[in-house]
């Protein structure tokens, strides 16, 4: 009850103050109509039916005020002439600069020697390797060697941007094609044997593939400055068939199973089913330019072409056995050829394609969709992407002026290491069977083998084989 | 009163030290604000920090030679800021950018007797000036002509100024931004850092 009544009270005193403070019972003879009804309006506003915007926001005092008070305007513009010049006069103190005025500004007659003549300075100090630590890396978490664990010489390779001169096979054998003669060379044991020669007049050999998988292993496909594709068993040393189909030099192979996709200066892709006689299943026609890039998704769905158009095209499997026109993506974002493509063997449909000298740039792209994932400017031509088959990295072959391959990690793409060695640009990349380690064919007539990729699970997991089946054995 | 002369810093470790500060402060910024190529500054291991020091002859000369008009000035109780001002090329001359040290000295009469834990203490705030100087680089806009930089100092109307000085403008700039960076403070002199640049959104 108490507390009602203090309530109630309190409520009392409310309203007493109200009324001291309510404007309107005590100015409301001298105030204009207007306001008086404005003020009206306000009040009601609580108990009315109609919506009515919030008008208690708006001051109309102060209004009120600003409008009765404008006939003495003569005396509030003196005023602002006065505001004027101290404004003035502050404004010259703050330009005299000095918030004592006991300083003096002093600076050196002969002025700092200029710049070099010529030198633009765009900040490159945060964003290049010269002079700074302040490139954007990557921490490895195990040991990268930095120089090659082997060096082999390759006279006469040819220094040819188009051209696919090295293949590693499943049967650890490397192809090398080497002006018009192909040498296999066994990475297991080291023997070298000279496959093939052309011997008419100066054709030279463009393209070499090993067919992929354990079951083909020892068959070679050679592309020719001719025109012509050729499997060769290599075992046996001999021919086993000849493939035409193309009018100018085949610059590049790519197999898909027993269908081998060759292609080059004529800027058509012919399938060939090798088991066949009339082995030409079918085509592809939509580059302008010549193709140098030719690689089959590991699934074996989607082949991306690269070519000296600037575009990368990629064609559906199911189009191999008719003459097709229409690649299923054309992704036109590069702008210098593009030769190097590579699928991820991490995860389906990522395709990494690499531009030339004026692009300069990986690109990775959603196959099945188009959608380009991600772009970096490598700051040099990208000649050959190669994948590590264990770690989610990318390892890239570089041009002018480092001839450097740079590894990356995926996806953040950040650099985690430049292989310098080569002093020429790298040519070509292909990764050994085991994939721990990546062979690199140099302008400089070089091979070179780096083990970038880390050691093989598989060993430990052979090991352990063993070990268990040791176990085995002595338990029986 | 100077009873531990050893571990005080005097008056002259003072000015050495604000000295040394001055010349690893205006080497930063010119390399970190690139106005002369990145190839001609060598890296030295300073401050717990590695710094870039120019190693082009012409420009070290005239660093030492304001450096040590600076420290006779500084001895004298003169020196009331430094200002490093970035100018567009020669001839338009535009403030882009300004870097003020104010130098307050302290009162040395009640100036505690400092140990050489201070000097440790000291160092670390002079790191986190050059740290900020360093990731300035981030919010500062692109320098993207050609620049100049131009040293102001600050004096006391009493200073004795050599004939190879002159009176300046103090090369402000028209809209411009100010960041405070850190500052640090020696029993006997504080120095507080600031960077004013252009806003080109004003």
């Amino acid at each position: 009850m108490s507390a009602m009544k203090a309530l109630r009270d309190k409520n009392a005193d409310l309203a007493d103050l109200e009324k001291i403070l309510n404007p309107t019972d005590v100015k409301s003879s001298v105030m204009p109509r207007w306001q008086r009804k404005a003020l009206q309006r306000s009040d009601s506003s609580t108990s009315n039916d109609r919506f009515i915007p919030t008008r208690s926001a708006i001051d109309f005092d102060q209004a009120g005020h600003v409008m009765s008070s404008s006939e003495n305007s003569s005396s509030s513009e003196g005023e602002s002439d006065e505001s004027k010049e101290a404004r003035q006069v502050h404004a010259d103190r703050l330009k005299a600069g000095l918030l004592d005025a006991e300083s003096r500004v002093l600076a050196y007659k002969q002025k700092a020697p200029a710049p070099k003549a010529g030198y633009v300075n765009s900040l490159k100090v945060l964003y290049t390797a010269h002079g700074s630590q302040q490139v954007r890396k990557a921490k490895s978490t195990r040991h990268i060697p930095s120089a090659p664990s082997r060096v082999l010489d390759a006279p006469d390779l040819l220094d040819d941007y188009y051209l696919n001169l090295t293949s590693w096979g499943a049967n650890n054998c490397v192809a090398v094609a080497l002006g018009p003669t192909v040498y296999v060379w066994n990475a297991g044991t080291g023997a070298i044997t000279e496959l093939l020669t052309l011997d008419e007049g100066d054709d030279y050999v463009c393209s070499v593939s090993w067919l992929p998988g354990e079951t083909g292993a020892g068959h070679l496909a050679v592309g020719t400055s001719a025109g012509s594709t050729e499997l060769w068993d290599v075992a046996a040393s001999r021919a086993l068939r000849r493939m035409d189909g193309h009018a100018a030099r085949v610059s590049c192979l790519a197999w898909n199973g027993h269908c081998l996709s060759s292609a080059g200066r004529d800027a058509t892709i012919v399938h060939h089913d090798v088991r066949i006689r009339d082995h030409a299943t079918g085509s592809c026609v939509g580059h302008q330019q010549e193709i140098c890039g030719l690689s089959w998704s590991p699934d074996g769905t989607t082949l991306a072409s690269g070519a000296n158009d600037n575009c990368v095209m990629l064609w559906s499997a199911a189009q191999t056995g008719v003459r097709s026109q229409a690649p299923a993506h054309s992704l036109t974002d590069h702008t210098a050829a593009v030769k190097a493509l590579a699928w991820s063997p991490h995860d389906r449909h990522v395709l990494a394609s690499g531009g030339g000298t004026a692009d300069r740039c990986i690109k990775l792209w959603n196959a099945s969709t188009g959608i380009n994932l991600n772009s970096v400017d490598t700051g040099s031509q990208v000649c050959a992407l190669a994948w590590n088959p264990r770690e989610k990295e990318l390892l890239s072959g570089h041009g002018y002026a480092e001839n450097q391959l740079s590894l990356w990690k995926y996806p953040a793409m950040a650099r985690v290491k430049d292989l310098k060695g080569h002093t020429g640009r790298v040519l070509a990349l292909c990764t050994s069977p085991d994939g721990s380690t990546v062979l690199s064919a140099g302008a400089d007539e070089t091979l070179r083998f780096w083990d970038c990729f880390g050691t093989a699970p598989a060993k430990k997991g052979k090991s352990r084989a063993a070990a268990l089946s040791k176990g085995v054995v002595c338990i029986r | 009163m100077a009873d531990g002369a050893t571990s005080t810093i005097s008056l002259r470790g003072s000015v050495d030290l604000v000295q040394e500060f001055f010349e690893y402060a205006i080497n930063s910024i010119l390399y970190q604000r690139g106005i002369y190529p990145p190839e001609e500054f060598r890296r030295v291991a300073k401050y717990g920090l590695s710094m870039m020091v120019a190693s082009d002859d012409g420009l070290q000369t005239y660093l030492k030679k304001i450096l040590a008009q600076l420290k006779t000035w500084l001895e004298e109780g003169d020196v009331q800021r430094l200002v490093v001002v970035v100018v567009t090329g020669v001839e338009t001359n535009e403030t882009l950018e300004r870097w003020t040290f104010a130098v307050n000295a302290c009162d040395t009469e009640n100036a505690a007797p400092s140990t050489a834990g201070d000097i440790k203490a000291i160092t670390k705030q002079i790191q986190a000036i050059i740290r900020q100087i360093t990731a300035s680089v981030t919010f500062l806009p692109l320098l993207d002509e050609a620049c100049a930089f131009d040293l102001l100092v600050y004096t006391r109307k009493t200073a004795a100024v050599p004939g190879a000085w002159e009176d300046s403008d103090p090369k402000y700039i028209a809209d411009s931004q100010e960041v405070k960076l850190r500052s640090f403070t020696t029993s006997v002199h504080s120095v507080e850092a600031a960077v004013a640049y252009k806003d080109h959104d004003a």
